[in-house]
């Protein structure tokens, strides 16, 4: 009885760490992988996804290219970081004042199953006009994201209710569509601005 | 019977005034400052809630939950960015405040967390929000609800 008993232990045992490996794999290489740091996102002119904006018309990477574009992943049900980046972006903007008018500005959604185009421009709406929202199958959404290196992952809350981790960072592209620099997540206004200006008069040869 | 449930009403009353004299080890001392909400679309996205929690009394306080008519979960949050730029957001757990100190929850940050909304958040309103302390004690606020881009109590 005593021997039993371990065996059965014992393959319990072996049970919950093949479990623990299945999970340890999905958080080291599968698809809950984090990027590694210092992953650059590729030139627009690179990347392949279909989207819808919130205004209905189809929209992919190349309709980025020839203005200066900043990026950003959120997903509207997000009641903290993706509000407060928005406004953020848009109080650079409006720092911008006349400049603003020659970019691209678009949130892309994370989580499509339910930022439909409505919610989008419901949601956008609120911010400032500039800013553009994209979204589409769940597929492309990926292929989005893996283009700009960017990550994302649907976690359970409580209550059946599920929230987004997501990559924060603002992506600034010049008008050839290569990356200029990346704004951090709560990055003071005073270093924002100057970059996105940066972004705005780049020398295209020089980006790298 | 009317005299009789007015007696046994008696103990009642009294130990309910018991509660809310300053027989609690620290939170009547808690003042809460700056609080402010943003309008929600809606009520299947969650609100979110900003304040600063200031202790100062002369015993350390603990934070342990919330409560509120106009939401059936309201939770303390945290906001984390790691350093792959990745957001995520997590309950924070009870939050003990020293004598002196404040506790910030601003943007990104910690937030409390209003999941499950049972109305309208809408701008130019308030709510009632309470704090409830590990002593027993709570503290209640009028939390004004501002637009959906407001980045602050003052913007
Ligand atoms: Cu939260």
């Amino acid at each position: 009885m005593q021997r039993r008993h371990v065996v059965q232990y014992g393959a319990a045992g072996v049970g919950a760490v093949a479990l623990m490996l299945g999970v340890g794999w999905w958080r080291a290489d599968g698809p809950g992988a984090p990027k590694p740091a210092g992953q650059r996102p590729l030139p627009l002119s690179a990347m392949d996804f279909r989207l819808t904006d919130h205004e209905g018309n189809e929209v992919g990477p190349e309709t980025l290219i020839g203005r200066p574009t900043m990026v950003f992943f959120g997903f509207t049900y997000c009641p903290d970081v993706c509000p407060t980046t928005l406004s953020d972006i848009s109080g650079w903007l409006e720092d911008l004042g006349d400049e603003a008018a020659q970019m691209n500005v678009v949130f892309i959604t994370v989580d499509p199953e339910r930022d439909t185009v409505e919610a989008m421009a419901e949601y956008v709406g609120y911010f400032h006009p500039a800013i553009r929202g994209w979204t589409g199958p769940a597929n492309q959404v990926a292929r989005a994201a893996e283009g700009f290196r960017a990550s994302y992952e649907r976690v359970p809350t409580k209550g059946g209710d599920y929230t987004m981790n997501h990559t924060a960072s603002v992506f600034l592209f010049d008008a050839k569509g290569e990356l200029v620099t990346m704004i951090d997540y709560h990055e003071p206004r005073e270093f924002a601005v100057p970059k996105i200006r940066r972004a705005l008069t780049e020398d295209v040869e020089g980006a790298t | 019977m009317t005299k009789l449930s007015y007696i046994n009403g008696l103990p009642l009353v009294l130990l309910l005034s018991g509660m809310s004299s300053p027989a609690f080890a620290g939170s009547e001392d808690v003042v809460v400052e700056n609080a402010w909400s943003r309008a929600s679309i809606g009520v299947n996205r969650p609100g979110a809630v900003y304040m600063t929690v200031r202790n100062t009394g002369e015993y350390a306080v603990t934070l342990t939950g919330l409560a509120t008519p106009l939401a059936m979960m309201p939770e303390i949050h945290e906001s984390k960015t790691n350093s792959n730029g990745v957001s995520s957001m997590a309950p924070a757990g009870e939050i003990t405040i020293e004598p002196g100190q404040s506790v910030a929850l601003e943007p990104g940050g910690l937030h409390a967390m209003l999941m499950m909304l049972q109305n309208l958040m809408i701008e130019g309103e308030t709510f009632p929000l309470t704090l409830t302390f590990s002593d027993g004690g709570e503290v209640a606020v009028e939390v004004p609800i501002l637009g959906i881009a407001a980045r602050g109590p003052e913007s």
